[in-house]
């Protein structure tokens, strides 16, 4: 009973410290972040391994979500005669939910898998110390670019992703079923706020930029500098920012899109 | 992979990237409709336009033959005016008549035409005399309910 109450002490105590951790980490890595944009070629770099490489993942999963979006969508919607809904419907569930929301799972698991895995490496090869006793600070060469460049390549991909998907609907609906071009683009235009819908996607997207980029550095900072730490800390990675993403998701739409609508 | 490969690649990425979000502020959001197809404009003015949407379409015997251009409200009158943009390859009489229509019970409105039989035809900038409004399912539910209540007023006078 003792013992199992010991353990449940230390498991939460560990929890808030490694919690509390993170956040100091953090707050040390905005103070740090000058170089990621002094010397912005570090940060370009990661934006190409982390966006540009990205690309086409985020771009055939958006162009088949938006389809099965548009196939889905059709079956339901002609049962009401309302087929020209169609448009509205690919549109506002990729800019508001879809979107942000897939293509940062998608991020989190392509981008943030490695950057965690890279950083979690370099540890274990004592590159990271190696940099320390050259009086350069790895969390602003190596730790803050790789930041940044999650933060700056999220918003890009989720917005690829949505028009994309929207595209793919565009496909589906339109081209493939029939759905008369002129409703299904009028209603989703009527439909659709830039300021409502879009903005508010695009905020999403850059919360959940900033979630996955700090899990994944962190995870990899905090690596155990073993074979089998790397692998932990990647794993971690993929989950807890997965289970970021959706709760963060759950939070902003509370915020966003109660009152009024 | 050399520093300017580089560099370029992130320069498409970002150019792309901002381009998909001018794309779903424009084209998703609103405005900016590009169409191709030489077309004329007729106004058609109407009491009670129900739900129709700009963009929607304007069908003849069922077929597409334009576009809602605009909707605006003729604040003297106070009436709706709508403009509509036909396809320059359909020309119709100039006594033609425009009737809102729902496609289906809960479908989008669009304005119907049906053709007349005067024989100069409609030019760009004209206007289509004969327009019939929207149904607007609560006084059509108000007008049932009232010739209901007179008709049983009358029944029960004549016991």
């Amino acid at each position: 009973m003792r013992a199992t109450l010991t353990h449940l002490g230390a498991m939460v105590t560990a929890g808030v410290w490694r919690l509390g951790y993170a956040a100091r980490f953090f707050g040390y890595l905005l103070v740090h972040s000058g170089t990621a944009f002094r010397r912005f070629g570090l940060t370009v770099r990661e934006i190409y391994f982390a966006g540009v490489l990205s690309l086409i993942i985020i771009l055939v999963s958006g162009l088949f979500v938006g389809m099965v979006l548009g196939l889905q969508g059709y079956d339901t919607l002609q049962r009401y005669g309302s087929s020209e809904a169609l448009g509205v419907l690919v549109a506002l569930s990729l800019v508001r939910e879809l979107g942000p929301v897939v293509a940062g799972l998608l991020f989190a698991s392509r981008a943030g898998s490695a950057i965690t895995a890279e950083i979690g490496l370099m540890k274990a090869t004592e590159q990271l110390s190696a940099m320390e006793m050259m009086a350069v600070d790895p969390v602003a060469r190596v730790v803050a670019p790789r930041f940044w460049g999650g933060v700056i390549s999220m918003p890009l991909l989720a917005a690829l992703f949505s028009a994309m998907g929207i595209f793919g609907g565009y496909l589906v609906g339109v081209v493939l079923i029939g759905v008369d071009e002129g409703a299904f683009w009028s209603q989703m235009q009527d439909a659709v706020d830039v300021r409502e819908d879009i903005l508010n996607g695009v905020i999403k997207s850059v919360v959940f930029g900033f979630a996955v980029s700090l899990i994944a550095v962190f995870e990899g900072f905090d690596a155990t500098p073993t074979a089998e730490g790397v692998s932990r800390a990647t794993t971690r990675t993929v989950v807890t920012s997965s289970l970021a993403i959706l709760a963060l998701d759950f939070v902003l739409t509370a915020l966003m899109f109660t009152g009024g609508n | 992979m050399t520093r300017s490969t580089i560099d370029l690649w992130v320069g498409v990425f970002v150019a792309i990237g901002l381009g998909a979000l001018l794309f779903l502020a424009l084209k998703v959001g609103n405005l900016a409709s590009f169409s191709t197809a030489e077309t004329y404009r007729v106004e058609a003015r109407f009491s009670n336009i129900g739900g129709l949407k700009v963009r929607a379409p304007v069908k003849s015997a069922g077929v597409v033959v334009g576009r809602v251009a605009e909707i605006g409200f003729d604040n003297e009158a106070y009436e709706a005016v709508a403009v509509l943009t036909l396809d320059a390859r359909f020309k119709f009489p100039r006594d033609t008549s425009a009737k809102i229509l729902t496609s289906g019970l809960l479908g989008e409105q669009y304005i119907g035409l049906e053709a007349g039989a005067d024989e100069r035809m409609l030019a760009d900038g004209e206007r289509l005399r004969l327009t019939q409004s929207a149904v607007v399912l609560e006084n059509l539910i108000g007008q049932f309910f009232t010739s209901k209540a007179a008709e049983g007023g009358d029944a029960k006078g004549a016991k």
